[in-house]
This record gives structure tokens, sequence and C-alpha cells, in this order.
């Protein structure tokens, strides 16, 4: 209409179907709800991917850190005097950790201290020694040098991630210590220290001075090849500063430390509020500094049992009990889901009892994980009287709620296999039974395969009803068959999620990595599977 | 033991096939062709003869034993355990039965001592017999099969029939598993009734079953019927619950919409993994990761705001059940709106609406008792859900609307009430079944509703 418009003659001032400004306008706000709309569709599948990021994100930038663990190599003292080469079990591992390690700490004396330095290292020590000799791979009969893991709260702080460690800085200023050991005074020739702790949340005591104790943040002052750390600082009538501190770490000479010779260190969390005091940031710096400490791949997490000491606490034993678990819910669920599979699709007669029966397994899907679980109790361990926190049982509950999936799934193979194999194979003389087994179900296994994995895959992360049935206690063995007690990999998160201790909070994450992994290995598996053998009829 | 005797008849089976087998060849001096049934069908029917009737033996004793075992030591130490209740009785036996086999011991005295040898001796005597059983079964299975091996011996339906029996009995499990659940609920629940009205326990305001005895649980008579009312429990599950909708449903509806109407291929490609990757992670990572970093991220926000969050809002632990469920809501969605027949979408396009007003005034319409159905069953998820309130929604049962105050579910409380080694017979233990029947039972309806409307609502297009 409007190409005859405008051949005629008439100025046509739009090319547009609507000529009437309201029309226009209705069409313009049709489609910017149209293209809102579609927005809002975009926005909420972007939430979800936004969140997905953030989740997986913030799970491995935490579990990261728990794949390393931090070891304080010690000369230690294996001679025969120590460590009977017959009898080796019998020796006191702990007392030859701490000797070697007391030994790097000449200047330490009371027991206060002395416990501050043993507190470095893990309290198992003395056991992984114990470990490393038994399995051989120590030479007895002389010093060796080996790493023990450090405690939890030192091996985080040398990851960084327990305190501000503080950047070093020139001092600015030339320092004369009054001492080398103990409580000293200190005399500063330029009165900035004062500004920077009154900066640092240090108190205002009278005279003038300034209190660092308490609530401030700690000033390290690294001089003479020690370190002080300062108390109390007050400005001083000749333009400078006095000071009283507490030795860290012994000083070599009470000589006046020239501007830039000195250094200054503010850790800016008080020490009151962290787990780690200066003195032991001290310690662990200069035994980084000597090259003690190294950090090694976290073999103690990948493969040892639950302990309530961070870094000693392993994944294995965790990773043996699913395995043991998913063992048995797939030799349980496997043959009776497919079974119940073939019966319904190939020889149930259409009746109330099939009916019944498939009503029923599509409500068994629904129903929830707990319930199961609390079947599991009631049956399973009071009724049966069969053993806690044991595989079987677990193993049974999961199969019970696996068992939906696998029918559907299976039932969705075989009703895609065609009529006319079954013709064919009845044609030529097979029996009803014959025709199931050498036939269809040859030709529906890649697609029952990829549903049974990936019902195992929704079992392996189930953790509800095994806590039901006492799978939630504190193992510290290994299973090593399908009765003992054993906790399973979600449980074991579950467990190290509610741990108060800042280092499990990294060993959960990790252990979320891992059953993520073996996750994603089974989807994997699933998906090959049905791209490269599911045939399409 | 039962799997000891499974493992044996197991090399049974295999030793009585390939005995079957050979038995058939040489009764037809290797003519095969002479023979009714295959060699292997009366291998099987051979196998089947000597293991099948020893297995269900097996079976029921694994079954049967416990219960008999210990109605015997009851009976036995009757005079000892005069005047017990139930509870003490149980805990008798589980006691004797643990000093006797090992396992867990709540304590020991002379008479648990001398009923674990009497347990000990009556489970030595069982065992003999099974095994006596077991043997003198197969024994005469395997010689009345051997001998009716013949060449025209019908093998193959033998075996055929049982096979078929076999599939129905596996089929049946589903319906034994309903019945296990049903009736162990309803059971353990019964035993709580006895001790707490059930019109306490459903109308209670007031919840706090970890102070319901005074000692250890010993007088049955001590039960405080008046700290068992679940309404605080329902209320904040319903809570949490909506919460978790207002996340879901919308979030879910839109993505299944824009995944099937608008996406490119390209878009595609990505939106639906990212659905199928937040489906599969398992709920304790959604549990940690609200715990760990979205409640603290909304307190945060509240004390920015001045409101007071608590670290265990029902908010966080809704909002991440309800990213949770987005999977669950999109895909039963997705399926719902491609039901919808193309030619509903290609008048509605001919009349000149554009996408978004076909979808608005014509899809959805016609796709409401689906996605009403698909709403419920993801309700009815939600409130089965467990670990991610476990882990971020809090124990204390308030009785509150506001998001930001901590609630508790019943999941929680099922799960608070059983973790660690209980008295499995005490007032608190059996709550907790009480909790899960009810739990049960609005599951169960919820589902049947949600198929009920989409069987009564839905149109029949084609």
């Amino acid at each position: 209409m409007t190409d005859i418009a405008s051949t005629t003659g008439t100025p046509a001032p739009s090319r547009s179907l609507h000529t009437n400004e309201a029309a226009k306008a209705r069409l313009r706000a049709r489609y910017a709800a149209e293209r809102r709309f579609k927005w809002m569709g975009a926005g909420a599948l972007a939430v979800s991917g936004i969140f997905l990021v953030l989740l997986l994100s913030t799970i491995v930038m935490e579990a990261l850190p728990a794949l390393r663990a931090n070891y304080l190599v010690l000369p230690l003292d294996l001679s025969p005097a120590k460590v009977d080469p017959a009898d080796p079990a019998a020796a006191n591992y702990d007392d030859i950790v701490q000797e070697a390690l007391l030994a790097k700490f000449p200047g330490v004396e009371s027991r206060q201290d002395r416990r501050l330095v043993r507190g470095l290292i893990s309290t198992g020590s003395g056991v992984y020694l114990r470990r490393q000799v038994e399995s051989g791979d120590v030479p007895l009969g002389g010093t060796v040098e080996l790493g023990v893991p450090l405690d939890d709260f030192a091996d985080l702080y040398m990851k960084g991630l327990l305190a501000d460690t503080g950047s070093v800085a020139p001092l600015e200023a030339s320092v004369t210590p009054s001492g080398t050991e103990g409580d000293i005074e200190l005399a500063f020739d330029d009165d900035r220290l004062v500004r920077l702790a009154r900066g640092h949340g240090a108190t205002e005591a009278e005279g003038g001075v300034l209190r660092l104790t308490g609530g401030a943040d700690s000033f390290l002052i690294g001089l003479n090849g020690g370190t002080v750390k300062l108390t109390e600082i007050a400005p001083a009538p000749n333009g400078g500063a006095a000071g009283r501190g507490v030795v860290l770490q012994p000083l070599q000479s009470a000589q006046t430390a020239a501007a830039d010779a000195a250094s200054l260190r503010i850790i800016d969390t008080p020490e009151a509020s962290r787990k780690i005091s200066d003195r032991e940031i001290v310690w662990l710096d200069a035994l980084k500094q000597q090259g003690a400490i190294e950090s090694r791949f976290n073999t103690i997490f990948f493969f040892t049992g639950a302990s309530r000491e961070p870094e000693l606490a392993g994944i294995w034993s965790a990773v043996v009990g699913s395995f043991l678990t998913m063992v048995v819910t797939l030799a349980l669920s496997f043959p009776i889901g497919v079974a119940a599979a073939i019966y319904l699709e190939e020889f149930a007669p259409k009746n109330r009892w099939t009916n019944l029966i498939e009503v029923n397994i599509n409500n068994l899907a629904a129903v929830p994980s707990i319930v199961f679980g609390l079947l599991g109790l009631a049956v399973f361990l009071n009724w049966f009287g069969l053993p806690r926190s044991a595989p079987l049982v677990g193993g049974m509950v999961l199969s019970l709620m696996t068992l939906p999936i696998i029918i559907i799934a299976s039932r969705a193979a075989l009703r895609a296999v065609p009529p006319s194999i079954r013709d064919a194979a009845l044609g030529v003389g097979a029996s009803k039974v014959q025709t199931v087994f050498h036939h269809v179900l040859p030709l529906a296994m890649p697609g029952i395969m990829t549903g049974t994995i990936l019902g195992m895959a929704h079992a392996l992360g189930e953790t509800a009803p095994l806590l039901m049935i006492g799978m939630v206690a504190f193992i510290v063995d290994i299973p090593g068959g399908f009765t003992d007690p054993a906790t399973i990999l979600p449980v074991q998160i579950f467990m190290w999620a509610d741990f108060p201790e800042p280092g499990f909070q990294q060993k959960t994450s990790a252990a979320i990595l891992i059953l993520l992994a073996f996750l994603i290995i089974m989807n994997a598996a699933a998906v090959i599977l049905r791209k490269r053998f599911e045939r399409r009829w | 033991m039962v799997g000891y005797l499974l493992l044996v008849l197991a090399g049974l089976f295999v030793a009585a096939y390939f005995v079957g087998r050979m038995r058939a060849a040489s009764a037809v001096n290797g003519q095969l062709a002479r023979l009714h049934s295959l060699p292997s069908q009366h291998g099987f029917y051979l196998a089947l003869m000597t293991t099948l009737p020893a297995l269900i033996a097996v079976l029921l004793w694994g079954i049967l034993t416990p219960g008999i075992e210990s109605s015997i030591i009851q009976d036995r130490f009757a005079a000892e355990l005069a005047g017990q209740g139930v509870p003490q009785v149980e805990a008798f036996v589980r006691d004797a039965r643990a000093i006797a086999f090992g396992g867990l011991v709540g304590f020991t005295d002379a008479t648990k001592e001398a009923a674990a040898e009497v347990y000990r001796s009556i489970h030595r005597i069982s065992v003999w017999t099974i095994i006596g059983v077991v043997a003198v079964l197969a024994a005469a299975g395997f010689l009345r099969g051997y001998g009716r091996i013949a060449p025209d011996f019908r093998a193959r339906q033998v075996v055929e029939r049982v096979v078929r029996s076999l599939l129905v009995v596996c089929s049946a499990a589903a319906v034994l598993t309903t019945f296990g659940i049903v009736f162990s609920l309803i059971f353990e629940s019964l035993r709580f009734f006895q001790q707490v009205p059930v019109h306490k326990f459903l109308f209670g305001l007031h919840w706090s079953p970890q102070s319901a005895f005074t000692g250890a649980g010993a007088e049955a008579g001590a039960v405080n019927p008046d700290i068992f009312g679940m309404v605080p429990l329902f209320a904040g599950t319903l809570l949490i619950t909506l919460i978790a909708m207002l996340v879901a449903a919308p979030l879910g509806l839109l993505s299944a919409i824009f995944l099937s109407d608008y996406a490119s291929p390209k878009v595609r490609a990505i939106g639906k993994p990212v659905l199928e990757i937040l489906a599969g992670i398992p709920t304790v990572v959604y549990g940690f990761f609200a715990a760990l970093t979205v409640a603290p991220f909304f307190r945060g926000i509240g004390d920015s705001l001045g409101l007071g969050v608590a670290s265990e809002s029902a908010l966080a632990a809704g909002v991440v059940m309800g990213i949770m469920i987005i999977p669950f809501v999109s895909s039963l969605s997705d399926d719902v709106i491609n039901a919808v027949p193309q030619s509903l979408r290609d008048g509605s396009a001919g009349l000149g609406a554009t996408k978004s007003e076909t979808i608005r005034r014509v899809v959805l319409p016609a796709a409401l008792p689906g996605i009403v159905s698909a709403m419920l069953l993801a309700v009815s998820r939600a409130i089965g859900e467990t670990m991610i309130v476990v882990m971020a929604a809090g124990l204390a049962a308030n009785l509150t609307a506001n998001p930001l105050e901590a609630v508790t579910t019943v999941t929680v409380q099922i799960v608070t009430l059983l973790v660690g080694d209980q008295e499995f017979d005490s007032a608190k233990t059996l709550a907790a079944f009480a909790l899960g029947l009810v739990l049960f039972c609005i599951t169960l309806s919820l589902n049947i509703i949600a198929l009920r409307v989409v069987q009564k609502y839905r149109e029949q297009y084609d």
C-alpha cells in the first residue's frame, strides 16, 4: 500500500505499515515488552550461571591451599641408642622429634616458651615419624633430615591464611637497644614510630606514653640479627623517641643499628585476635629463612584416615568407605532394577498389579531421601540387627533409592529397541525369554548403563540417609570390609564443615573437589557411553 | 554368615550348571540335536534345582532369626527382666548381642554376660541348623534334577518359568520398599503416640525434645507431652520452602522459556550444561556453600542496612535451596512447554502476536496444569530436602514468619534427634519417626495432587 502511495506522488513520511501515531506507540511498547521478556529469561539463566561460577570458584579457591602442606625439616637422631633397629616400634618418637625441634631454638629456656615451640609442629609428629620408620623409607642408625608436619595454625600462617603477615620495611631511624635479651629499652633518633603507633590502635597512657599491648597491631623491629617486639613508645625530648620492647629473638649485640640496618614490620591483626602469637611468627620466619620449612604435595590429606588434628586429617578412609558402599549399591540395585524393568516392559500384563507397581516406582522416586534413612534405621539396623555405620547397610539404603532411577532409565532404554528385533527373534523360533535376554537386552544395554551410572552418581553424593544409619561416626581406621565401620565422602564433608578449626575449612573444600571430580568422571563416562554406543533406530 | 552361605550357593550354582550340561550331553551320547532343550538350559535347570530352595531357606533364616533369637533370650531371662519396660528389655537384648558378637556395648553386668553366653549357644545351634538345612535341600534338589534330565525333558520351559517369576519378584521390590517405609514409620510412630497424644504432637506450639527427660530417659512415664509440638517445625519448613520457591519458580520457568524459545544454539550449548551441573552438585556442597558464603553475605548486607540478620537465617537456607531447585523446575517446565502443540504457537503467530505474547497468552495458559504440577513437585522436593537446612538453618524451633531469623525444619529435627548413639526407644528418637511419617505423608500427597492436576486439567490437543 505504501508503495502505491509513494508512486502516486503523495509524500510518505514513513514506509511503516502503521500510519497512526498511536498504533506506532503501541507497536513500540509491544516490541519493548518482547525485549524485556527476552532479557528476563536471559537474566534468569545468568543468575544460575553466576551462582554456579561463584560456588565453584569459592570452593576451588578454598581448596587449593589444602593440596600442599608445610613440613619442618629436622635433623632427627635415629641412632641405635634412640631407636633399637631390632624393634623400631618401641622407640619414643615423640621425644626424638621434640629434642631435634628444641635444638633449633637454643635460646628458649622457660617452660612456657618450650611448650610454645613444641606447638609449632603437629602433635602427631611422633606417630608420623614412627609410620615413616616402619614403612622402611627412613634409614636407621644415624641422624636423618626428615620433614615433620607443621601444626595447623603454623601451616595456615605459612600459607598466609591466618594473619596479615605484613611487609618488612626499613625503619628509617637508627635505634639503640639497651640489652640483647629479655625486656629492653630502645632509643630512636626519630619520632615517626610514635605517629605510626597512634595510627595502629595504640592506647594512650599517662605521660604521653603509647602502649602497644592489648588491642594494638604488632610492631616488630628487626636489628642486629634479632627481633624485638615494641610494647611502649613515647616521644623523647631530643626529637626522637624512647620505647620499650620484648626480645623475641636474641640480638647479637647491643650496638646502635643505623637507619638502613634496622627494619620495621607491622602485623595488622592485633595479637589477641589471631590464633598465632608474635613469638611463633618470628620463629616460623626464622625457620623459613634457614630453609628448614618446605612446602610439599599434601600426601597426608590424600592417603590417610580421619583425625581430629586438621594437619593429620585425610580423606582416604572416606574414599574407601564410599567405594565399598557404591559396590554394595551397584550389586543390589543393578540386577534388581534391570530385572524389574524387563518384567514391566516385556512381560507384564496390563492389570492392577502392574499398575500398582508403576505408581509405586514413580512415587518412590519422589520420596525424600531422609525417609529412606529412617527405613534403614528401623528395618536394617533394628530389625535385622545389621551393624551400624557399615558400608553394607549404607549400600542397601542407597540401592533402595537408586532402584527407581535405574528402573525408569532401563524401561526407557528397552522401549527404544524397535519391535522388529523382537519379531525377528520370535520368527526364527526363539522363546520370549530368549528374545529378551539374547536380543533386546544387549541392544538396550548402553542406555541401561547410562542410566545406572547417573543413578550411582546421584547415590555417591547422597548424605542424609546415611546420617540416619550412623555413618556419621568418627572413624580413624580405613575400613577393610563391608561390615567395618566406615564413613563416606559426603558425610566426611558434612563432619569437617562442622569442625571449628580453621584448617578444616580448606580440608572440606578439598574434599568437595574430590567428590566433584568423581561425579564429573562418572557423568563424563555416561555421556561418552551415550554418544558412542547408543543406537538411534 | 548369610554372606558365606550365599558364596557357597553361588559356587554350587556354577558347579551344578556344568554338571547339568554334561549330563544332558551324555544322555544323548553327544547328539545334541536329539535334546528337547539346549544343554545350557539343562545346566540352568540343575543349577536352579540345587540352589533355589536353599537360597530361599537362607534368606528366610536371615530375616527371621534375629527376632526369634531375641525372643528366646527374653523368655529365658523373663525372671530377671520382670517389671522392666520395653525399652530396658530391648536395651538388654541389644547389649547381650553386642557382648556375644562384638559391637558397641552400653554397660555390662553378670546377667548380661550370662545372656550373651546363652545368645552365643543359641546362635551356634541356629547356624548349624541352617547349614544342615542348606546341605539337605541342595543335595535333594540336585539328585531330583539330575534324575530328571533326559533327552525329551522340557528344561527350557521350567527354566523360563523360574526366570519369569524371578523378574516378578524383582519388580515387587519397589512395592516392598514402599511397604517397608510405610510400616516402619507407622509402627514406630504408634509407639511414639502411646507416649505423646497425637493432637499435642500435631498442634502443639512448643518443640524442645532435647529436654525431654530429667534423667537418662529411664521412666517411660516421665515424658512431657507438651514439648513435642511440631507446629514451629512445620512453620519453619514452610517459610524456607516459600523462600526457595520464590527463587526457583520464576527463575526456573523463565530459564526454561528462554532456553527453548529464545536462546541461540550457542547459548543453549552453555545454558543447558550449567543447569545440568547445578542439578548434579550434591546437596551437602550447597549446604557448605550456604553456611560458608551465603549466610555471612546476607548478614553483612543486613548489618549495613541496620537489620539484625541471624547467622543461620531462613533467608540464606531458602535462597540456596531455591537455586538448587531451579534445574528441577526448569527441566519439568521445559517438558511441559514443549508438549504444547506447535499449531497453537503458529496460530498465535499468524494473528500477529510477538513471541512473548504467544508464550504469555497462549503457551503458558495451555501448559498451566503441567506447570502447577511441576511447582508442586518442586515444593515436595524442597520440603524433603535435608542437607542444606541441616548445615545452614537453625536448630531452635522459633515460631516466626520473619525470614531474617533462624528457624528449624522437620528434616533438621529428624537429623538432630537421630544422629549419634542414642537409646532407640526413647520418646525423643521415636519422635523422629513421627516427623518422618508426617514428611512422607506431605510429600506423597503433594505428588498425588500433582499427578491429579495434570490428569484432570490437561487439554488434549492432538
